[in-house]
């Protein structure tokens, strides 16, 4: 006898009955390549790019959230569906829920301010740190944006240099054109 | 290095408290590197028939104490544990059948659990699987000839092959 998938598939069952799935996990593929999705029973917690080590990622969501992690693709369905109709051109703002857990403060207000650019246009990094009001400035800024444990999701992508270069982005340079590009229509 | 001005048992204390444990990784993780070895063990300690209850029951009660077990540095040892004592509530509960059973486990301590050789275990895990089954049986669970053939639905004969091919493959070592 081995563990097959029947076996999976009723452990998958009894622990999530049990609310033992702290942290669901799966993969899917997308226009800008395989997509690591992580979410908690609060909301989603972090996406990944495949530039990022998964065992990396998994390890710094084990640490910082629960190391009662479990491969659960259902769980994760609304996102996927969402992110499918987003990459199709056809979803402009998210509904799925978001869990902060692995943002600081300061980080967590960067995003939220990033989450309200609208689709389709883009704000300078100084200008996300005038309306925080705060004195660390677009440096400071930019740091909260590459750190942003949910890309896409949370649109740090519209976030660009003043006078109309494109800035940095954690999943590379290519991604970020891409997604401006998908928005630019 | 210990700072100059601690001496003794004081730089034993130093060095051990600044050891740090190990990171408890995915359970996922661990569920796909154990999970094969823990079932194949408790087939041969409680038979094919109630080895998936105990396992489910193994896995659930360890994820379960997941977050609070602190250190990962022998995973599967804890893993082993668990299923020991899920082995020894399934024969409790057994024991009001007038079964006749096998002992649940010849080294059931924490001590024996570097008895638990790896590299063997892989070994075994890697015997086509018939041989593997029946070895496990044989040697894991400790069952005579006539159960092997009862559990695996085979003949005596055909049981026996099965354990004597897989012995020869385990002593011509690793591939």
């Amino acid at each position: 006898m081995t563990v097959d998938q029947a076996l999976r598939t009723r452990f998958l069952e009894r622990a999530d009955a049990e609310k033992l799935v702290d942290v669901a996990v799966t993969t899917m593929d997308s226009p800008v390549g395989t997509l690591l999705l992580i979410a908690t029973p609060k909301g989603i917690v972090r996406i990944a790019f495949e530039t990022e080590n998964r065992d990396d990622v998994l390890g710094e969501v084990a640490e910082h959230v629960s190391p009662r992690i479990l491969e659960a693709p259902r769980r994760l369905d609304p996102l996927r569906r969402e992110l499918d109709r987003y990459f199709a051109g056809k979803l402009r703002d998210f509904d799925v829920p978001i869990d902060w857990t692995l943002t600081g403060d300061f980080a967590r207000r960067v995003l939220r301010r990033t989450a309200r650019i609208p689709y389709g246009s883009v704000a300078s990094y100084g200008e996300v740190a005038m309306d925080l009001g705060t004195p660390r400035g677009a440096r400071a800024v930019g740091n909260a944006l590459g750190s942003n444990p949910i890309p896409v999701v949370v649109p740090c992508h519209r976030v660009v240099r003043t006078g109309g270069a494109i800035g940095g982005y954690g999943g590379g340079l290519p991604r970020k054109r891409w997604l401006l590009a998908l928005e630019a229509g | 290095m210990a700072p100059a001005h601690i001496r003794g048992d004081a730089v034993v204390w130093y060095a051990v408290s600044t050891v740090k444990a190990t990171a408890l990784p995915p359970f996922q993780t661990l569920f796909d590197e154990h999970a094969q070895a823990v079932l194949a063990f408790l087939i041969g300690a409680v038979g094919s028939s109630e080895a998936e209850d105990c396992f489910q029951d193994t896995m659930l009660s360890a994820l379960r104490a997941y977050p609070r077990l602190g250190d990962g540095s022998n995973l599967r040892g804890w893993l082993f544990t668990i299923a020991r004592r899920k082995v020894v509530d399934a024969h409790r509960a057994r024991a009001r059948r007038p079964v006749p059973v096998a002992d649940p486990d010849p080294g059931a301590t924490l001590d024996a659990l570097p008895a638990i050789d790896d590299g063997l275990w892989d070994e075994v895990r890697s015997l086509p699987v018939k041989q593997r089954k029946a070895v496990v049986l044989r040697f894991a669970g400790d069952r005579s000839y006539p159960e092997i053939a009862a559990a695996m639905s085979t003949t005596q004969d055909s049981a026996r092959q099965s354990v004597h091919e897989g012995l020869k493959k385990l002593r011509r070592g690793p591939r």
